[in-house]
C-alpha cells in the first residue's frame, strides 16, 4: 500500500482537484483506491457526491469505536472508495492528541497506525489534507510515502517548498518522498514560466508537468466528478493524466 | 467485545446474509420476460433517479468439470471466462456461488485438458487433488448479456446497481441444444451504502412476473440443458422379492451403460480413468457371469464370458503403460542411487509404446465384433429383463446365497496360505476377494447399510494388502520385461538400467512389507469376529 498525500499550508491552490483526479486515474489504472476526505469543508466527498459524515465523527474514527473500514463508501467509480470529510474534523488535532486505543502511540503517528490495517485491501490512498500546520497535518507526512505539495508559481512558494522539506528531513525513521507540482499556472504569465524553470532545475522533486488554470477544472463543482472522468480528453484531464504518469514512473531528481 | 456486541454483531451477519440472498431475482417462466422486465424501471423510480449504462458486456464463459463430476461433488465449480482481448480467467467457486480462487490462464482450448497441465495458480492448487488424473471437460458454454442501471440517490451518487442479464446456454458438442434462460436481475451494493441495495430489492419484490433465483447461474444452466450428475449412472433398481434373473439382468444392464458411456472418452483418448472405468464395468460383468450367471437362460453365460474375457485382454496392454506412466514420477522421486532424469529413455519408451497398443485398441473398439457384443448382450439383457420369469428364487435368496458361498472359500483359501505358499496362492485369494467385493455391492441396496459397511470395510483391508503384494509383484516382472524391449530395440542407456534396477529393487522391499502384514489384516476380516459381521449382513440380527 503506497500513501500519497496533498498537503500545502495554503488553501486554494488544488490540494483537492488533484488528490480527486489522481486518485481517480491509479483507480483507472486498476490500482484499489482509497481517499480519504480530511478537510472538514468536505470539498473532495462534495466532488463525488458522497455526504460529508461520518458515524460517530473524526472521534469514533481516531479512538477506534468505530473502524475505518465503517466508513469507507464506494464511489461511482470502479476500485475507488473514499472515506467522507466529516464536520467534527475541524476539531481534530484535540482528538489526536487524545486518549483511546491508540494510546501509546505518538500523536503525529495516530493516523498512520489507522491506515495500516487497509494494506491487504488497497493499493493506494490519497490523503486529502487540510491546509494548516497542524497536529493533522504533521500526522499526515508520518503516514504518507509521497507528499505532493501543490505550488501556485509565485516566489513564495519556493520559500514553502524548502520550508517542508527542511521539516520533513528532520523526522526520525521513516520519512516521505516529497513530490511538489506547479497548481493553477497561467501560461501567458511571464513571472509564472520564469518561476517554474528556476525552480525546476534548482530543486529536486520538481515535476515537469504544470497543472494549468484551467475553466474546465473549475468545472469540477458543477458535474461533481473528476475532470479526468466528465473530460477525459480535455487539456487539464491531460495534465493530470501526465502528472500522475510521471509519479508513478519516474523517481524524483 | 461484550456478549451484547458479539450478539449484535451475529444479528448483523444473520441480516446481511438474508438480505444477500433476496437481491437476485428471476423473471417467472409463465409472465415471459417482457412484461415483467417492462414494470422493473416504475417500480425502481419510487427510490432512485435511474441511469441506465450506454454499454451493454458480453461474457462468454464455460463450465468444466471432469467427467464424473468430481469438482461438483467437492461443492465446488469452475468456470472460465473468456476476456475481450483473448486469454481469461478461470474462478473457482462454491455451487452456491462464493468465490473461491481465480487465476489468469491464456486460453482454454477446444480439447480437453488435465489440472496439472494448467500454470500454477491458486485454482490449479485448488483442483488438482479433487481432479487427478481426470481431465477437465466443458460441461456447457454460455454467453452473458449483462446491462447496468445505476441507481442514484438526490446527490445523483450511485447507490446500487442493477444488473440484467440474458444468458444463453449450450451444451458441448457439435448437435448442441441451446436454451435461453429467464432474465436474471441482481442488486449489487455499493459499499457504504447496504440500506439503497436493500430498498432496491425491496422494490423489485413488488414487481409481478419477478421471484427470487432460487438456483445459481449454473445450476440453472444445467438444468435448462438436462445435465445433472446423477445422470452418469444411478443405481440399479432390485428388491428383494424380485426374481433373481430379472435382477441379474438389471445389474448387468447397468454395468453395460457405463461400459457404453466410456467408449468415446476412451476413444478421444480425453485421461485415463475413461479406460480404468471401462475395464471395471468389464472386470464386474466377467465376475457376475461366472458368480451369478447360473441364474441366466442356458447357454447364455458361457458364450459372453469368452466376449468380455476377449475385451478385457484387449484393454489391459494400454491400461498396464497408463499405470505405468501415471505413477512414473511417484516411481522416480523414490530413486535415491539415480537420478529421476536417468529414467527418462524409459518413460520415452513408455509413451511411445503406449501409442501403438492404444492405435490397436482403438481398432477393435471401433470395429464389428466389440459392436455386436454390446448391442446382442442388451438385447438379451433386456428381454430377461422384461419377462419377469419364476418367482423363486429371489434377488435376496440368490444374494445370500452367493455372498455367503464366496465369503467361505476366502475364509478355507486364505487359512491355508502359510509364509512358505507361493506368491500364486495370494494372487488367487486377491481375485476370489475381489469377487466377492464385486457381489457386496451388487446387492448393495439389499443390504443392511450398517452391517453392509462393516464388512466391506474389512474386506477392503485385506484387498489394499493383496493388492500391493500383486501390483509390485507385476510391476517388477514388468520393469524386467520393459528392460528386455529396451536393450532389444537398443533404447537403454546404462544409467537408465541401473535406476530401473532400483526402482525393482524398492518393489520387492513394498512386496515384502505387504506380504508381513497379510496374516493379521486377514484374521480380522475372516476370523470370528468377521464371521459374525458377514452374518449378520446376511441373516440379520440375532
Amino acid at each position: 500500500m503506497k500513501i500519497f498525500a496533498t498537503y500545502n499550508i495554503k488553501g486554494g491552490v488544488g490540494k483537492t482537484t488533484a488528490a480527486v483526479n489522481l486518485a481517480h486515474l491509479s483507480a483507472a489504472d486498476g490500482y484499489r483506491t482509497l481517499l480519504w476526505d480530511l478537510d472538514p469543508q468536505g470539498a473532495a466527498s462534495f466532488l463525488f457526491r458522497v455526504k460529508p459524515r461520518v458515524k460517530g465523527g473524526g472521534k469514533a474514527l481516531i479512538r477506534g469505536t468505530r473502524t475505518l473500514d465503517d466508513a469507507i463508501k464506494g464511489t461511482d467509480f470502479d476500485h475507488l472508495d473514499l472515506v467522507p470529510a466529516d464536520f467534527t474534523y475541524r476539531n481534530m488535532d484535540l482528538i489526536l492528541d487524545g486518549a483511546g486505543p491508540t494510546t501509546g502511540t505518538k500523536p503525529t503517528r495516530k493516523l498512520a497506525r489507522l491506515l495500516r490495517p487497509l494494506a491487504a485491501e488497497y493499493d493506494h490512498v490519497f490523503l486529502d489534507c487540510p491546509p494548516s500546520i497542524s497536529l493533522v497535518s504533521e500526522n499526515v507526512m508520518h503516514a504518507a510515502d509521497v507528499l505532493l505539495i501543490p505550488l501556485i508559481p509565485t516566489t513564495l512558494s519556493v520559500r514553502t517548498l524548502d520550508q517542508l522539506t527542511g521539516f520533513v528531513a528532520g523526522f526520525n525513521g521513516h520519512r516521505p518522498e516529497v513530490r511538489a507540482f506547479f497548481s493553477m499556472v497561467d501560461r501567458r504569465k511571464k513571472l509564472h514560466q520564469e518561476i517554474i524553470a528556476a525552480l525546476q532545475s534548482e530543486r529536486a522533486g520538481v515535476a515537469a508537468t504544470p497543472i494549468p488554470a484551467l475553466s474546465m477544472i473549475e468545472r469540477m463543482s458543477v458535474e461533481r466528478a473528476p475532470v479526468t472522468a466528465f473530460a477525459p480528453n480535455s487539456a487539464a484531464a491531460r495534465a493530470y493524466r501526465s502528472l500522475w504518469s510521471e509519479l508513478t514512473t519516474r523517481p524524483a531528481t | 467485545m461484550g456478549l451484547w456486541g458479539r450478539a449484535v454483531a451475529c444479528l448483523k451477519e444473520i441480516l446481511v446474509v438474508t438480505a444477500t440472498d433476496l437481491r437476485e431475482f428471476v423473471v417467472n417462466a409463465s409472465g415471459g420476460d417482457d412484461t415483467a422486465l417492462a414494470a422493473v424501471p416504475d417500480a425502481l423510480s419510487a427510490g432512485f433517479t435511474l441511469a441506465p449504462e450506454p454499454r451493454v458486456t458480453t461474457q462468454r464463459l464455460i463450465w468444466l468439470d471432469t467427467f464424473d463430476w468430481g469438482l461438483y461433488r467437492a461443492g465446488l465449480m469452475l468456470r472460465f471466462e473468456q476476456a475481450r482481448r483473448g486469454g481469461g480467467r478461470l474462478l473457482l467457486s462454491r455451487t452456491d456461488g462464493t468465490p473461491q480462487a481465480e487465476q489468469p490462464v491464456t486460453s482454454w482450448p477446444r480439447r480437453p485438458r488435465l489440472a496439472e497441465d494448467l500454470p500454477d495458480g491458486p485454482v490449479r492448487d485448488g483442483i488438482i487433488g479433487l481432479t487427478r488424473p481426470r481431465a477437465l471437460l466443458p460441461l456447457a458454454r454460455a454467453v452473458a448479456t449483462a446491462s447496468v442501471t445505476r441507481l442514484l440517490n438526490e446527490d445523483g451518487k450511485t447507490v446500487a446497481r442493477l444488473v440484467t442479464d440474458h444468458i444463453t446456454v449450450t451444451a458441448p458438442g457439435t448437435t448442441a441444444p441451446t436454451a435461453e434462460l429467464p432474465a436474471r436481475l441482481a442488486v449489487t451494493e455499493v459499499r457504504g451504502y447496504p440500506g439503497q441495495a436493500r430498498k432496491a430489492a425491496a422494490l423489485l419484490a413488488t414487481v409481478p412476473g419477478l421471484g427470487p433465483a432460487s438456483q445459481t447461474t449454473f445450476a440453472a444452466g444445467l438444468t435448462a440443458l438436462g445435465r445433472h450428475p446423477s445422470a452418469n449412472g444411478a443405481e440399479p433398481e432390485i428388491t428383494a422379492t424380485m426374481p433373481a434373473p430379472v435382477a441379474v439382468a438389471r445389474l448387468m444392464l447397468r454395468l453395460l451403460d457405463t461400459l457404453e458411456l466410456n467408449v468415446d472418452g476412451v476413444l478421444r483418448d480425453i485421461d485415463t480413468e475413461f479406460l480404468h472405468d471401462f475395464r471395471v464395468a468389464v472386470r464386474r460383468t466377467r465376475s457376475a457371469l461366472k458368480l451369478l450367471g447360473g441364474v441366466l437362460p442356458a447357454d447364455l453365460a458361457g458364450p459372453y464370458a469368452a466376449e468380455f474375457k476377449w475385451l478385457g485382454d484387449l484393454t489391459t496392454p494400454t491400461r498396464d503403460l497408463d499405470v505405468h506412466l501415471l505413477g512414473f514420477d511417484a516411481m522416480a522421486a523414490q530413486l535415491t542411487d539415480a537420478e529421476p532424469a536417468d529414467l527418462e529413455p524409459l518413460r520415452a519408451f513408455l509413451v511411445r509404446r503406449r501409442a501403438r497398443e492404444f492405435r490397436k485398441l482403438a481398432r477393435a473398439l471401433r470395429g464389428p465384433r466389440f459392436r455386436a457384443i454390446t448391442d446382442d448382450w442388451r438385447k438379451a439383457l433386456l428381454e430377461i429383463r422384461d419377462a419377469g420369469g419364476p418367482l423363486k428364487p429371489t434377488a435376496a435368496a440368490l444374494a445370500r446365497a452367493t455372498t455367503g458361498r464366496s465369503f467361505r472359500r476366502i475364509a478355507a483359501q486364505g487359512s491355508a496360505i502359510t509364509a512358505a505358499s507361493p506368491p500364486e496362492s495370494l494372487h488367487n485369494l486377491r481375485k476370489r476377494a475381489k469377487e466377492l467385493r464385486y457381489l457386496l455391492e451388487f446387492f448393495a441396496p439389499l443390504h443392511d447399510p450398517v452391517a453392509y459397511r462393516k464388512v466391506v470395510s474389512d474386506l477392503k483391508q485385506l484387498q489394499d494388502c493383496l493388492g500391493e503384494f500383486q501390483d509390485n509383484e507385476v510391476q517388477r516382472a514388468e520393469i524386467h520385461d520393459l528392460a528386455d524391449a529396451m536393450l532389444a530395440e537398443r533404447a537403454a542407456p546404462a544409467a537408465t538400467l541401473l535406476a530401473m534396477g532400483e526402482i525393482a529393487a524398492n518393489l520387492a522391499r513394498r512386496q515384502g512389507e505387504a506380504r508381513a502384514e497379510f496374516a493379521a489384516r486377514f484374521g480380522r476380516f475372516a476370523g470370528p469376529a468377521g464371521q459374525e459381521r458377514v452374518r449378520v449382513l446376511l441373516e440379520g440380527r440375532p
